[in-house]
C-alpha cells in the first residue's frame, strides 16, 4: 500500500523525488462509529418486535326467542369452571327427571392437559382430522395447491356430520381457560365450534359436580 | 539463534466491514420500529398458536384483570370525530386543543364526564391515575362503550363511503381495509367481563371479534 510519509520528507535517497506534502485521506471514524453502535444498541433495546397475534372467532347471533334451536348430531359440549375445572358431555343435555325418559347426562371432567383435552378432541374428530391430513399430505406431495387444500379442509371441517363443540362459560371461568379451550380446537381441527351461553340446567349440574370433585391443592 | 521476526505490520484493523454492519443493523431498527405507547393498564394477555397479525384498521376494547374496559380506535381522524359526536350525546364540548390531544392518545378508560380532565393531563400524571374504566351497564341507561363502539362504526362507515366516492371521482381504484373488532383481554380476567363486553357488540350486530393473544409454541 502506497503510504505516505509526512514525517520525513524525501532528501534521504538519492532517487526520491520531491513530492508535493499530501494531506491524509483519512478521516478518523471513530466518534461516527461511536454513535452508530449507540443508536444501534438503542434501537435494539427499544424496538418492540411482532405486532400482536389474533385470533379470528365468530360469535353467533343471539337466536330468537321462541325458535327450537335444529338438533345438533355430533355434538361435545364443554362447561367450563372456576378453579381451571373443565367438564364435557357429548350429544344432547338431559337434565334429571326429563320429560322424554332419559337417563340424567353426566358430566365427565377432564384437564386442560395434553393428554387430557386434547386427547377427548382428538378421539372425538378422528373421522375429519384424518381426512384433512390425508389432504395435507397431498399438498405436500404438490398434488393439489395451497388454496385448493385450504378450500377442501374447510369444507372437510364444515360438513354436517362433522364435530360439533360448543363451549358454555360460567361467570366464575377465566377468560384464559375459554383461549386455552379455543385453541384446543383450532390445533385438533375441529372448524365447528361456537360460545354460547350456558342453560340453567346445565349450570346446576356443574355446580354439583364441582362440589363434588374438590379441587386439589397444588 | 534466528531472532523472532516481529511483524511489521502496523496494529490496526480494517473496521470497514464492522462498521458496515453496524450501519446496516441501525438502518434495519430504525425503519422497523414502531413507537412503544403507554398504555394506561397492563393486559397480560393469553397464548394460543395462531399466526394471524392484527389487522392495521382497528377497533380494541382492552379488558384488565378487574374487568375494566378500555377503548381504542387506530385512525386519528376518526378518533377526532367519534370524540365530537360523544360530545354532542353527552352534552360536553371539546375544545380543537382538546381534540388534537385526544387523536395523539392511546387507549383510554375514563367515564366522558372525566375525559376532558384526562385528555388535559399531561403523560406522568396520566400515568399515575387509576382509571375507573368505561362505563358499561348492562341494563343500558349508562352504556358508555356501545356508544363509542356504535359512533365509531357509524364514523367509519361514513369515512368509508366518502373515500369511495372520492377514489370513483378520482377515477383510481378503491382500496379500503375494513374495520376490525380486536378484543384484549388479560387472561386472568374473568370471563364473563369479556363477555359483557361481547354482549355490547351483540347488540350492536357485531358478531366477528379478533381476539389478541400471544404466540406460543406448540409443544
Amino acid at each position: 500500500m502506497a503510504e505516505v510519509n509526512t514525517g520525513d520528507g524525501g532528501g534521504h535517497g538519492k532517487h526520491q523525488k520531491k513530492r508535493a506534502k499530501k494531506a491524509s485521506t483519512r478521516i478518523d471514524m471513530t466518534p461516527m462509529v461511536d454513535l452508530a453502535f449507540l443508536l444501534l444498541t438503542f434501537f435494539v433495546l427499544t424496538s418492540t418486535f411482532s405486532k400482536p397475534k389474533t385470533m379470528e372467532i365468530n360469535y353467533p347471533a343471539d337466536p330468537p326467542p321462541n325458535v327450537v334451536l335444529p338438533k345438533i348430531n355430533n355434538a361435545l359440549t364443554f362447561l367450563l369452571s372456576k378453579d381451571n375445572n373443565i367438564y364435557y358431555y357429548s350429544g344432547e343435555f338431559y337434565p334429571k327427571n326429563n320429560k322424554d325418559g332419559k337417563p340424567e347426562t353426566t358430566l365427565i371432567k377432564t384437564g386442560y392437559g395434553k393428554d387430557e383435552l386434547r386427547k377427548v378432541l382428538l378421539d372425538a374428530n378422528k373421522p375429519t382430522r384424518d381426512k384433512v391430513l390425508q389432504l395435507e399430505d397431498r399438498m405436500k406431495k404438490k398434488e393439489i395447491a395451497d388454496t385448493t387444500f385450504k378450500r377442501l379442509a374447510n369444507i372437510e371441517k364444515g360438513k354436517k356430520d362433522a364435530l360439533t363443540v360448543l363451549v358454555k362459560s360460567d361467570d366464575k371461568a377465566s377468560y384464559k381457560n375459554v383461549i386455552d379451550l379455543i385453541d384446543e380446537l383450532n390445533i385438533t381441527m375441529i372448524g365447528k365450534y361456537a360460545v354460547i351461553d350456558m342453560m340453567p340446567a346445565e349450570l346446576e349440574q356443574l355446580n354439583a359436580a364441582n362440589d363434588a370433585n374438590p379441587t386439589e391443592t397444588k | 539463534m534466528p531472532r523472532i521476526k516481529m511483524p511489521s505490520s502496523s496494529p490496526s484493523l480494517d473496521m470497514t466491514p464492522m462498521v458496515d454492519l453496524a450501519f446496516l443493523l441501525v438502518t434495519f431498527f430504525m425503519l422497523t420500529a414502531s413507537v412503544r405507547v403507554n398504555e394506561p393498564v397492563v393486559v397480560d394477555i393469553p397464548s394460543s398458536i395462531s399466526e394471524k397479525l392484527l389487522p392495521d384498521n382497528v377497533m380494541m376494547i382492552s379488558i384488565d384483570v378487574d374487568g375494566r374496559a378500555f377503548f381504542n380506535i387506530s385512525n386519528p381522524q376518526v378518533r377526532i370525530k367519534i370524540l365530537e359526536r360523544m360530545g354532542t350525546q353527552y352534552k360536553i364540548d371539546f375544545t380543537e386543543n382538546e381534540k388534537k390531544r385526544f387523536a395523539g392518545m392511546t387507549s383510554f378508560g375514563v367515564p366522558i364526564a372525566n375525559l376532558k380532565e384526562y385528555i388535559l393531563m399531561d403523560d406522568v400524571a396520566r400515568a399515575k391515575v387509576k382509571s375507573p374504566g368505561i362505563p358499561m351497564d348492562t341494563t343500558g341507561l349508562n352504556n358508555q362503550l356501545r356508544d363509542w363502539i356504535a359512533f365509531g362504526q357509524i364514523i367509519e362507515l361514513t369515512r368509508e363511503k366518502e373515500e369511495q366516492t372520492k377514489a370513483k371521482n378520482l377515477g383510481r381504484p378503491f382500496k379500503n381495509e375494513p374495520l376490525r373488532y380486536a378484543i384484549k383481554a388479560d387472561a386472568a380476567a374473568k370471563y364473563i367481563s369479556v363477555k359483557q363486553v361481547i354482549d355490547v357488540f351483540k347488540k350492536l350486530k357485531i358478531y366477528r371479534f379478533n381476539l389478541i393473544t400471544s404466540l406460543e409454541q406448540e409443544n
